[in-house]
């Protein structure tokens, strides 16, 4: 659970009729997440204290990649002790509008979160509002020194004051258009498209 | 599904969803910080005609950790023939605006009565109703059944199994228990074997098509090696009723029927030992039984507020749209989908 | 001057179609001339083709709940009976179990009273066998038969009586007067607490049981104290498969029992009770489909003797409640010729005069009224029933005559329609319409307590 946009079900299926354009392919994706380590090191001087948490879908496996970028470039980290998943379904303030959520699992690695940098990573950053509830349901797990927000696509259309501190890229859309991230660990294969809205 | 009346209501699926949620919940409650903002703005009621402080106490702190408002109102000796009426309690409720009403009632199939009589639009959660069902215990003990013994180091909840397998026995006073009914249904459901021991009087005519075995021997159970034995509460006015009672003396139940450390020693070591509460300590289960490393009784108290969370969750978080949408992936309130965290998840 | 009525090609007991005249409160002709014996007369003359229509000797209920005195809120005699008239019977009898108990002369005048007053269908008060339907002493059954009601027919309905010595006292006694003890068979100790049957579905959905035994025990016993005084019996509402066997066996044996079985015993079963719907809660309580068919077969070959309604209406708060809340009972007057209709005559099991049989002669006779359930032939009351068979109706209780709403069969279609009932050679009904008649006090609709 991770964009602001409905996605349908079959993320391989497109429409028929309904421009699919991919605008990030598998190494574009690679390269992004590559950049977006090394951004977080050198913000953070280094990767000491870094706690990864990705948001429930895709989330989790991107902040699994990112983690893994990490250790590899910063010696003394060890992925698996920096990453973990935030469910913030329970969180969220839309949850009447919608049938009944399935609820996701909230891990965080074994040192906790008080005091340390917490890199908070989501697939797509839309409205906002997931980040809004992602940020009550941290508040309820500890209290951290910081709190990051990485996203692999920001598509704009912020309804809260919520900006992310590391892109993958920004991707003008219109409303009604749907950006879909799919990834190899969820969906089979890795890209983003950009679905319906009409010309692009 | 809108309501939660009886475990006959869950398929396989719509019952490994809410032990699966139950998880989570049970996940948020080993925190410091165990409230969730979730049912903020709504109201459960707590409507108890028949005093179960346990019950409705777990109910009460499931909801009050969901953030939602709660109302207990006894109705203690009010319904049957004298005081008011459970219809015009139903409508005194539904003027307050309760989103959820969890009732305990001594007559079989008061629940079902309030969820369809067309008195009040809550869901209704059955907290226990005559001789019929208990589905919040029957998930409480399926879910602790689950994290013993489907559960291994990588998902130590069992999230997404079922419980294939499993031999449970049941044993005690199956005939006026909603406890055993519900949970007979329940662990059917769920794949799991079971046995009901109990005297002759004490199970009831028409228990033939139940999908469980029947045993008069306890003995003979124990010695085909449970994975499960559940002792259910059997109250002493049992011994007063018509006949003289149900069986000679609380002695001879013992004797045969009372689960003490003899009996515990022939269990296999993976085996657990489940009860309801409260216990008649020396009369169905010795103290040795009770206290047992291999009791998971204290366990299940904690585990029916995860359950109890879950319920509430499913019953009240969604838009209360549940009769369409499967094709899209939405999830209609109790019913099946996937919950793996690979799920391609709806927006 | 009084109304003649010309039925015309009218089928007598399903019978050949001919014209039958009533007139002078007799069946006056019968035959294709009927009508020429009408010309002759001064009177109105008011021709019904009845076509396709059976004509039947006025139902008679030996099974009633009238609820007056004590609960009008329920029903009225004056209501009650008027929906006895829209059912098609011409004679009912009414319970004792009212409120005072009708276990004195003065009480059961009181309602023969009121029943002629209401005009509707003759009143036969039935005696409690005991005082208060307490268990515990006769009632003075001599005076409520010698008493201008002239009961014959005595029951402590609602309770058995379960003492075998009173049972055995009220078995005599009532030879004196050619009496019969109408037993509901339920031993009370195996039914403490009962709620409905049990077996497969109570086991299921918690409610307590309540066995056949209880029933088919008491019947044992008491066919046997039958035998043992040489009295009459009646077997009230009998539900089980094994109650048949038992009655069966007892007439084999030359025994003077008789028997009845209501319309919901033989077309509802306990499957019903899942829904929990207070509606389908009765005593004694539905059954399995075994006992519906073994009901059903021992009414066709005449083991069960009578069909009764076991009319018992309710207040809605005595319904709209929880189960074990809910007052036992249901509705049946207005329903239970379409419910024998459906189960035995459209099953091909009996014939439209086995109904009559069923339905009038027998009860009449077990009753000991003499002039219902009388053959179809010229010089007889005309107490008769017009049935149109091929008519098909959906249950809706808040349109039938009966003041309470507890009907199990709401919402159901159900064949065959009563078109007219003749009391006396008086119109009670007319095209289904139950003709009110103002001059009458407590002939009208509803709830009328003179």
């Amino acid at each position: 659970m991770t964009s602001g946009t409905p996605v349908p079900d079959d993320p391989t299926a497109g429409a028929p009729g309904t421009a699919a354009t991919v605008v990030l392919g598998e190494q574009d994706v690679a390269r992004a997440l590559t950049r977006i380590a090394h951004e977080i090191l050198e913000r953070n001087k280094g990767g000491h204290d870094l706690v990864v948490l990705g948001i429930p879908t895709r989330g989790v496996p991107l902040a699994q990649r990112l983690a893994a970028r990490l250790a590899a470039v910063e010696p003394g980290l060890v992925a698996e002790h920096l990453v973990g998943s935030l469910d913030v379904t329970m969180y969220r303030d839309d949850l009447a509008q919608h049938p009944t959520r399935t609820i996701g699992a909230t891990s965080v690695p074994a040192g906790g979160i008080d005091g340390k940098v917490v890199v908070l990573v989501d697939d797509v950053l839309y409205s906002g509002r997931t980040i809004r509830a992602a940020l009550d349901a941290l508040n309820d797990l500890g209290r951290p020194r910081a709190v990051q927000l990485a996203a692999l696509v920001d598509r704009g259309h912020r309804e809260l004051p919520i900006r992310a501190d590391f892109v993958g890229k920004n991707l003008p859309t219109s409303t009604a258009e749907r950006v879909r991230v799919l990834l190899a660990e969820t969906d089979g294969r890795t890209a983003v498209v950009i679905e319906g809205g009409g010309a692009r | 599904m809108r309501h939660l009346l009886s475990t006959t209501d869950l398929d396989r699926a719509a019952a490994v969803r809410v032990l699966d949620t139950a998880a989570q919940m049970a996940a948020t409650q080993g925190r410091q910080i165990k409230k969730l903002p979730t049912l903020r703005g709504r109201t459960v009621v707590n409507l108890f005609f028949e005093d179960s402080t346990r019950t409705r106490i777990s109910f009460e702190t499931a909801a009050k950790r969901l953030s939602a408002d709660v109302i207990n109102f006894s109705a203690k000796g009010s319904s049957v023939s004298k005081g008011e009426s459970l219809k015009d309690t139903a409508l005194t409720l539904q003027a307050m605006g309760a989103d959820a009403i969890v009732i305990r009632h001594q007559a079989s199939g008061a629940p079902h009565t309030l969820a369809h009589a067309g008195w009040t639009d809550a869901a209704v959660v059955n907290a226990g109703d005559g001789m019929h069902q208990h589905p919040t215990q029957a998930l409480l003990d399926a879910f602790t059944l689950r994290r013993h013994l489907a559960g291994d180091a990588g998902n130590p909840d069992g999230v997404g199994r079922d419980l294939a397998g499993l031999h449970v026995a049941i044993v005690g006073d199956v005939l006026h228990s909603r406890v055993a009914r519900s949970n007979v249904d329940l662990l059917h459901t769920l794949g799991a074997r079971v046995t009901l021991v109990a005297p002759p009087t004490l199970l009831p005519v028409g228990v033939g098509p139940w999908p469980a075995a029947v045993s008069y021997r306890l003995d003979d159970v124990l010695a085909q090696g449970p994975d499960a034995v559940m002792m259910l509460r059997v109250q002493r006015e049992r011994m007063s009723t018509a006949g003289g009672g149900f069986f000679p003396s609380p002695l001879e139940y013992t004797r045969l029927y009372g689960l003490d450390a003899r009996r515990l020693a022939t269990l296999p070591d993976h085996s657990i030992v489940l009860h309801p509460g409260p216990m008649n300590r020396g009369l169905e289960i010795s103290a040795d039984a009770a206290d047992s490393p291999r009791a998971v009784i204290v366990e299940q108290v904690a585990n029916g507020v995860a359950v109890r969370m879950a319920v509430l969750y499913l019953l009240l978080a969604g838009d209360g749209d549940t009769g369409a949408a499967p094709a899209t992936g939405a999830v209609p309130a109790l019913t099946s989908v996937p919950t793996t965290a690979t799920e391609v998840s709806p927006r | 001057m009084t109304t003649q009525y010309l039925l015309k090609d009218v089928a007598p007991l399903g019978g050949e179609p001919t014209d039958v005249l009533v007139a002078g409160g007799l069946v006056a002709a019968v035959g294709a001339g009927a009508g020429d014996a009408a010309e002759n007369a001064p009177d109105d003359l008011h021709v019904i083709d009845a076509t396709g229509m059976v004509l039947l000797p006025g139902l008679v209920d030996l099974h009633t709940h009238l609820r007056e005195p004590g609960r009008e809120d329920a029903e009225t005699v004056a209501s009650g009976t008027r929906a006895a008239a829209a059912g098609g019977f011409t004679a009912v009898h009414a319970m004792a179990n009212t409120t005072p108990t009708q276990d004195t002369a003065g009480v059961v005048e009181q309602v023969w009273r009121l029943g002629r007053e209401a005009g509707w269908v003759d009143v036969h008060p039935v005696g409690a066998v005991s005082v208060g339907l307490a268990g515990e002493h006769l009632a003075e059954l001599a005076a409520m038969a010698d008493s201008a009601a002239r009961v014959r027919v005595f029951s402590d309905d609602g309770k058995c009586v379960h003492d075998p010595v009173l049972m055995r006292r009220a078995l005599e006694y009532t030879k004196a007067f050619d009496g019969v003890v109408a037993q509901h068979a339920q031993e009370p100790r195996l039914t403490e607490g009962a709620q409905m049957h049990e077996g497969v579905v109570s086991a299921e959905i918690g409610l307590a049981g309540w066995p056949a035994v209880a029933e088919e025990a008491i019947i044992a016993r008491d066919v046997l104290l039958a035998e043992h005084v040489g009295a009459r019996l009646h077997v009230c509402h009998l539900s089980t498969a094994g109650s048949v066997e038992l009655v069966r066996w007892a007439k084999s044996r030359g025994i003077d029992v008789t028997a009845e079985v209501t319309p919901h015993h033989l077309v509802l079963t306990d499957e019903e009770a899942r829904g929990y719907d207070p509606v389908f809660k009765v005593n004694p309580p539905l059954r399995t489909q075994a006992d519906v068919d073994a009901v059903r077969a021992g009414l066709a070959d005449g083991t069960i003797d009578i069909v009764a309604t076991d009319h018992a209406p309710h207040t809605r708060e005595d319904k709209d409640c929880e189960w074990a809340a809910a007052a036992f009972g249901m509705t049946g007057l207005e329903t239970a010729l379409s419910v024998v209709q459906q189960t035995m005559v459209d099953t091909g099991r009996m014939t439209w005069a086995d109904v009559a049989r069923v339905l009038s002669e027998n009860p009449a006779r077990i009753g000991r009224v003499a002039d219902q359930g009388r053959p179809l032939a010229v010089g007889e009351p005309a107490n008769l029933v017009l049935v149109d068979p091929a008519a098909r109706r959906v249950v809706v209780p808040e349109q039938q005559a009966t003041a309470a709403a507890n009907s199990p069969l709401r919402g159901r279609e159900l064949p065959g329609r009563v078109v007219a009932t003749f009391l006396r050679g008086r119109a009670t009904v007319l095209d289904g319409v139950p003709q009110d008649d103002p001059a009458r006090p407590g002939f009208a609709a509803g709830r009328v307590t003179p």
